[in-house]
């Protein structure tokens, strides 16, 4: 049922998004349109059509940027102003004062420590997927019996189960498992909840291995175990990079299942923290926001560095 | 569920047909896993819309009980209109934005490609974050609306309920956007050039061929997005536990945060469960009825054989 609109995406699409998302994915377009690899010494000077300036498109895209940026500007000159500095100018002047008091007092209120619970959580997340989830996609690509299809039907179903409506009955499972307060109440849930997604992505990039490679392992004789290790795994690297990306992202933000799985300061996470530190110092908005900072930044890091990664993750979601 | 349990065991022969496959057991773990944390509860919580239980103890069975309470209660009734309204709202503010950006996007120019890197970020922000920012952004003393009276009036967005619905919207907007601007543009990108060019050819403009190619070629990209954020739109209570606590009154209090209040404010968890059922029955039909009337299910089955 379910499962339908799931699976059709990545039939039809996984062909021509991957293949040219892989490489030179903006070539072909460019090539045909006339402008061979002018892109970078000046994206509108071709004289197509279709390289005409957009300026209807010019003047949406500024508001949206506005719009995007905005907040953020607030977010990061805020977080260096003194209180009284802030107050004083409104939020989208430019700053007058700097300190870096907000960021000392958020380590103060105990921010070390929401960080520290938070790093637990992911790497136990992390590591749940990364060990669960490669044999599954590949068990699930190869195996041709009805059973893997029915595992595979019940990730796709999952798919459609919101975290957010069945936070009672987890509650339930994790109070008389006696895991409420405790860490790996948290960690269990969370990775739970990013299977599906990343199965479907690392399948997904599984069936992308030639049938002629299995062939080759198994006239040599290959058990699966072997195929597994030396062919399956290193041809899907890139799925497996994204899985990490996208589960670390995940347990990372996660609110929801820390908000009604714990309760004290030795298992608080970070946004946790932000929620109740707004709900005790709302007033304080240099020093709520610069605790907003700190809880980005090994996001934006993660950005940085694995941003195909992750876009190809996210994109997936949608697309698979 | 019922497709797990009996087939515990690979079938004989079914996975040895060739040489170096692998056996079900491979992908029994993380089924286990799956099943035990993230179906049971599905399964749990219908039992448990039946019982009483405070959270501490045994929940006990009361039959229908909370259902008859659940018809009675005017929250909720107002609850599942306001879900609908911003629900709908969000799909059709998310919807064009996020289709256009994702087309825009989908462009090769540099330009596109560092200010998209730019649109991302919203989406790495967790939803306590966004909600903190915005919260504090909007403040009626500190915030934007207190330096900008000229737009605001006296300022304070969350005092009553249109502006505070509105401000629901407009955060989902632009912490949602991004996400389906993506999926917008992983579909845009596989539409073939060869359309665009023939387009061209017979003297099509930009917006004809929008209408005529790539409106249609999104056409299934369309519907997995929209389910998305109505599922999304129907069970995500933290943009608005951390905004407007549901507040003024009960007027931004949607059925899935009247659900958390009930279960984790009053207690109530058998209540609590029963509302959780409605939202889970209610966001799988909508999804099932979109399937449907939009064919999708169709498309599916011709692929089927291959």
């Amino acid at each position: 049922m379910s499962n339908d609109l799931s699976v059709t995406p990545a039939e039809q699409v996984s062909g021509p998004t991957t293949s040219p998302g892989s490489g030179g994915a903006s070539r072909p377009g460019a090539t045909s349109a006339g402008v061979p690899l002018r892109r970078r010494a000046g994206s509108r000077s071709g004289k197509g059509s279709r390289n005409r300036p957009n300026w209807g498109a010019g003047v949406a895209v500024t508001i949206w940027l506005l719009i995007v940026a905005i907040p953020l500007y607030v977010l990061v000159t805020a977080s260096f102003q003194t209180q009284a500095g802030y107050a004083e100018g409104g939020p989208l002047s430019l700053p007058t004062t700097f300190t870096l008091d907000n960021f000392t007092n958020a380590f103060d209120q105990g921010f070390g420590r929401y960080f520290l619970n938070t790093l637990v959580v992911t790497v136990a997340v992390v590591g749940i997927v990364v060990l669960l989830v490669p044999p599954l996609s590949y068990a699930i690509v190869r195996n041709r019996s009805r059973a893997t299809t029915g595992i595979f039907r019940m990730f796709l179903l999952g798919l459609a189960v919101p975290a957010s409506a069945v936070i009672v009955p987890i509650f339930y499972v994790i109070s008389v498992v006696g895991l409420y307060d405790n860490l790996i109440g948290v960690i269990l849930p969370t990775a739970a909840f990013c299977l599906p997604i990343c199965t479907i992505i690392l399948s997904g990039s599984m069936r992308d291995i030639t049938n002629e490679l299995y062939e080759a392992m198994a006239l040599d004789g290959a058990s699966p175990r072997r195929v597994f290790m030396q062919l399956v795994l290193p041809l899907s690297k890139g799925g497996v990079a994204t899985i990490v990306v996208y589960s670390a992202l995940q347990a990372w933000n996660g609110f929801l299942f820390p908000l009604i799985l714990t309760q004290s300061e030795s298992t608080k996470v970070i946004t946790l923290g932000l929620f109740n530190f707004q709900t005790q110092y709302g007033v304080n908005i240099p020093g709520l926001l610069a605790a907003v900072v700190m809880s980005m930044i090994p996001i934006l890091l993660v950005y940085l560095f694995a941003r195909r990664a992750l876009v190809q993750g996210l994109m997936g979601v949608g697309g698979k | 569920m019922t497709t797990r349990a009996p087939q515990g065991r690979t079938r004989p022969g079914a996975a040895d047909l060739q040489v170096g496959r692998p056996g079900v057991v491979w992908a029994l773990p993380a089924a286990l896993f799956f099943g035990l944390f993230a179906l049971l509860p599905m399964v749990l919580v219908l039992v448990l819309s039946f019982t009483q239980w405070s959270g501490l103890g045994s929940p006990e069975l009361v039959g229908t009980e909370n259902w008859s309470r659940l018809l009675d209660d005017p929250v909720m009734l107002k609850s599942i209109g306001l879900s609908l309204v911003l629900t709908a709202l969000g799909v059709v503010t998310q919807t064009p934005v996020a289709m256009l950006l994702g087309v825009w996007a989908a462009g090769h120019q540099w330009n596109r490609a560092v200010l998209s890197a730019i649109f991302f970020v919203p989406l790495l922000l967790s939803a306590a974050a966004v909600s903190v920012l915005w919260r504090a952004v909007l403040d009626p003393n500190f915030g934007v609306p207190a330096q900008m009276e000229w737009l605001f009036g006296d300022g304070n967005l969350f005092g009553n309920q249109s502006t505070a619905i509105a401000v629901l919207v407009f955060v989902s907007l632009w912490q949602f956007t991004p996400l389906h601007a993506l999926i917008y543009q992983g579909a845009a990108k596989a539409v073939p050039p060869m359309l665009y060019e023939a387009a061209e050819i017979d003297g099509a403009g930009r917006v004809r061929s929008f209408f005529a190619i790539t409106l249609p070629q999104l056409r299934n990209t369309m519907i997995t997005s929209v389910i998305l954020m109505v599922v999304g739109g129907l069970t995500t209570f933290d943009t608005v536990l951390i905004l407007t606590n549901g507040g003024p009154g009960t007027d931004t209090t949607i059925t899935a945060f009247y659900m958390y209040q009930k279960a984790f404010r009053g207690f109530d968890f058998g209540l609590a469960s029963a509302i959780a059922v409605v939202l889970v029955v209610a966001a799988t039909a909508i999804s099932l009825v979109m399937v449907r009337l939009s064919g999708y299910d169709k498309m599916r089955s011709e692929l089927e054989g291959v």
